[in-house]
């Protein structure tokens, strides 16, 4: 079958990427670049979903709750738990998978149909290794990210909730506080490490082994936007069921 | 020197490029030339080793070319230059970073040294106050003399260049045709050139192999193709009106 061909291959891309190493003073370059492109470059993005996001899971949870027989910490504890356990580590990587997805895929694609790869591999560099390695390391300061997602989205949500009159600061914060496991946190960060992974790899392989001209880079983005997003809410599946379940 | 023999080509199960043997020389601009989908471009990425070949062998300078020994084709990489049809310049690197990139990736010179040489290059493919300029910033012929300059950089033995003026109006043509020549007997390169342009045939074909539909069905030299009998040739050689006059002006001349 198709899938399994990809599924194969992707993880040949994989191992291939960490063999044959550039010298290392042109991948630190490459790296600090692509810290620039895909970590900083996104984060007015993540501040701004977040906190607005934050806003509407407190008021949400606030106007579908609104009983006197419930505490008033339950917004801020609410607002906690989807913002740590689902909001800033999944949505967020999905709304990533198609920026900075897309922007992989576009430039790596574009690499490919302009002949520059064939370049890079005429020369004798592992053009995989050049292009893919700098962005998954990079990428590994995604989590940091994530956690900027976290902090805004319950401020948004202590925000809202506090200055729409829906809760007091007070029982907001008691909310936060509640029943506070550090596995969560843990959960939501290997989490955001493997989505980083994922964000770094599936739309490098779709930019990678396309073919065609500008009109199938578009296209080529349009479906690793879709792969990106479908793997990263089964790993999401899969792993909370391995680790909260 | 690079020597192929029975090199063919499929893709799925569709047969590209079939049984060609020849040699290519040292000091001398080598043609493939054919049609468009003739099937220069793979034979020209199966000699690079950017396409696995089916079956034949290459060999550059009696050295068998093997995609498999990885510190031998390394080695072998680094004496080759390509100039892609495209260019394939780096578009996020200016003018300068993309003439230096292989010396900053494979040399152990100093950094002053680096910017020295690539400067020799710069000047050698005429090209001026360019350095800090991107790709997107150049005409195509200035694009064209940049590859150039990036595939002589490491002072290669092997140089390959894909239709190299393709785009180009055909001043410039004969200007990039001309530099490539110069520069491959000046520095004794073997060098061997995918073109359909009948201009770039008389000009700079000290070798010429025609392929058609994959195969090699003729080869020789500027000179002889004038004159062969052979029907494909001549519709290849003859289908501009210019080249149609030049015979019967020979014609009646004799
Ligand atoms: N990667 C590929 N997969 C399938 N077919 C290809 C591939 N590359 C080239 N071809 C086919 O091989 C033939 C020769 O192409 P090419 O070598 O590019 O011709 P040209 O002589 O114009 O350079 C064409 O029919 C082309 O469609
Ligand atoms: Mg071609």
């Amino acid at each position: 079958m198709r899938l399994f061909f990809h599924i194969g291959r992707y993880f040949l891309m994989i191992k291939s990427t960490f063999t044959k190493f550039t010298k290392w003073s042109v991948l630190q370059k490459l790296i600090f670049q692509e810290i620039d492109d895909l970590i900083i470059g996104s984060i007015w993005i993540v501040a701004f979903m977040s906190f607005l996001v934050g806003g509407v899971v407190a008021i949400q949870t606030a106007l579908n709750i609104e009983s006197p027989f419930l505490p008033g910490n339950l917004i801020g504890f609410a607002t906690r738990q989807s913002v740590i356990l689902e909001f800033a580590p999944t949505l967020i990587s999905i709304i990533m998978a198609g920026k900075v997805g897309s922007f992989i895929t576009s430039s790596i694609g574009t690499m490919r149909v302009t002949e520059q790869i064939d370049a890079l591999e005429v020369m004798g560099i592992n053009s995989l290794n050049y292009l893919i390695f700098p962005k998954i390391i990079s990428l590994m300061l995604y989590p940091f990210l994530i956690t900027l997602a976290m902090f805004l989205g319950i401020l948004g949500g202590y925000i809202a909730s506090v200055y729409a009159g829906f809760s007091t600061s007070f029982d907001f914060i008691q909310g936060i506080q509640l029943d506070f496991k550090v596995f969560h946190v843990v959960y939501a960060y290997i989490k955001t490490t493997l989505f980083a992974f994922i964000l770094a790899t599936i739309p490098s392989y779709h930019g990678f082994f396309m073919k065609g001209g500008a009109l199938e880079v578009g296209k080529a983005s349009n479906v690793s936007f879709v792969w990106t997003s479908i793997v990263i809410i089964i790993i999401n599946f899969v792993i909370t069921q391995l680790l909260l379940a | 020197m690079i020597e192929i023999n029975n090199i063919a080509k499929s893709f799925d199960n569709h047969k590209i490029i079939e049984d060609i043997s020849t040699t290519f020389d040292k000091g001398k601009t080598n043609l493939i030339i054919g049609q468009s989908g003739s099937g220069k471009t793979v034979l020209m990425k199966c000699m690079l080793g950017l396409l696995d070949i089916d079956e034949g062998e290459i060999y550059f300078d009696d050295e068998k070319f093997n995609k498999k020994n990885i510190s031998k084709l390394a080695n072998l990489r680094k004496q080759m230059g390509m100039v892609f049809q495209g260019s394939a310049l780096f578009d996020s690197m200016s003018v300068l970073d993309n003439i230096i990139f292989p010396l900053r990736m494979f040399s152990n010179k100093s950094n002053t040294e680096m910017i020295e040489r690539t400067k020799e290059v710069i000047r050698r493919v005429d090209l001026k106050d360019v350095d800090n300029k991107f790709p997107s910033e150049l005409s195509g012929g200035m694009r064209k003399r940049v590859a150039i300059a990036r595939a002589i950089v490491l002072n290669p033995k092997y140089l390959f260049c894909d239709e190299p003026n393709s785009g180009l109006d055909p001043k410039t043509a004969i200007i990039i045709d001309k530099l490539i020549k110069e520069i491959t007997i000046e520095y004794n390169i073997t060098t061997i050139i995918n073109t359909h342009d009948m201009n770039s045939v008389m000009e700079i074909g000290d070798k010429i192999i025609f392929l058609v539909e994959g195969r090699k069905i003729w080869e020789g030299n500027n000179k002889e193709i004038l004159n062969t009998d052979d029907k494909l040739i001549n519709d290849f050689v003859y289908s501009s009106e210019l080249f149609k006059k030049v015979k019967l002006y020979q014609k009646n001349k004799n």
